[in-house]
């Protein structure tokens, strides 16, 4: 099982490889579209990488409730335990 | 036992998500046999680059903007240096700008339109011609259409494009004909891809959609639109062409 932290860095790491933000921006209380520019292209594909680092299942329907990257730590750690 | 599409090459333009139709379609195609080439452009391609991997048997994936002539050129070439002819293509592309979609229909500028006819419909003779060097008699083209006999809600102008594709493809039928290559479309459900939720106010459909169609619908399993495509692809259909098949639980046929 990840810790949060770890599961912050790892999708830190993601999102710096699809979008080319910086991983040290990418804390728990930044919106991805406000704070961090990611866009919807940027998004589907940071999602489809998560689903394969962390073996989660993230539902078209549930992504537009993670707002936050803590949204998406949270989401993903609720989903491997 | 071998599937119905053994031994053949089939080209799917236009995959981005595993919801996406052109993703179904290669999945069956590969469980029947084939094998297959994805294509996508811009930056979608990096998502179809990581999606080829959840497909049973990884396939190549090819660059192809269907707007962009000089992709339009290369492609045979490009296709080459993974097969040495083709057996099917699949088209399963479309587009239409925001301003283009969702009820802004009396307001939508022709820039916007004409884009939404370039992708949608137009490129469906774009892909024919550029696949065409590889193709011999027995060949099949297939491409997905949303029933653009009717108005629908949001749908718009990309609803327009449609109807454009449609008579696209009984035009290629007309004149693809001679050659020995089949031209039909699967006119598919309401499915939610990430291209329907790039349509403000479509999700309205999906509710009268299961009530309506005699055989129920699932608008998250594309698994049935897939086996159509694969069906028409295959030397199961040898005189059928110009067609427009529905796979949508019945729906078209009903009036309420």
């Amino acid at each position: 099982m990840a810790t949060t932290e770890e599961i912050r860095t790892g999708l830190a790491e993601i999102v710096n490889e699809v979008a080319g933000i910086p991983t040290e921006d990418i804390q728990l209380d930044k919106s991805f579209t406000d704070d961090l520019d990611v866009d919807s292209l940027s998004m589907v594909e940071v999602v489809v990488a998560a689903e394969e680092k962390f073996s989660v299942k993230i539902p078209d329907d549930e992504v537009k409730n993670l707002k936050t990257v803590g949204d998406a730590v949270a989401y993903i750690e609720r989903s491997q335990g | 036992m071998g599937g119905i599409l053994e031994g053949k090459r089939i080209l799917v333009a236009g995959v981005t998500m595993d919801t996406s139709l052109g993703f179904a379609v290669a999945k069956v195609a590969q469980d029947q046999g084939a094998q297959v080439i994805i294509t996508n452009f811009g930056r979608a391609l990096s998502i179809t680059r990581r999606i080829a991997k959840r497909l049973p048997v990884e396939p190549a994936v090819i660059e192809l903007d269907v707007t962009n002539e000089e992709h339009l050129a290369g492609l045979a070439d490009s296709l080459r240096a993974h097969v040495d002819g083709l057996d099917g293509v699949v088209h399963s592309i479309a587009f239409a700008p925001q301003e283009a979609l969702g009820g802004n229909f009396l307001n939508t500028s022709y820039a916007d339109a004409a884009t939404a006819f370039h992708v949608s419909a137009y490129s469906l003779k774009g892909l024919a011609m550029a696949a065409l060097p590889l193709m011999k008699e027995g060949g099949s083209i297939v491409g997905l259409t949303f029933d653009a006999s009717v108005a629908w809600p949001a749908y718009d102008w990309m609803g327009v494009a449609k109807a454009g594709l449609e008579s696209c493809a009984r035009y290629l039928a007309r004149d693809l004909g001679p050659k020995g290559i089949r031209v039909n479309l699967v006119s598919a459900g309401y499915t939610k891809t990430i291209a329907a939720g790039g349509i403000p106010g479509i999700e309205r459909v999906e509710n009268v959609w299961s009530e309506r169609a005699p055989l129920g619908w699932n608008p998250t399993d594309s698994d049935a639109t897939g086996r159509a495509c694969v069906a028409l692809l295959s030397d199961f259909f040898p005189k059928t062409t110009g067609e427009i098949v529905h796979v949508d639980g019945g729906y078209h046929a009903m009036g309420a």
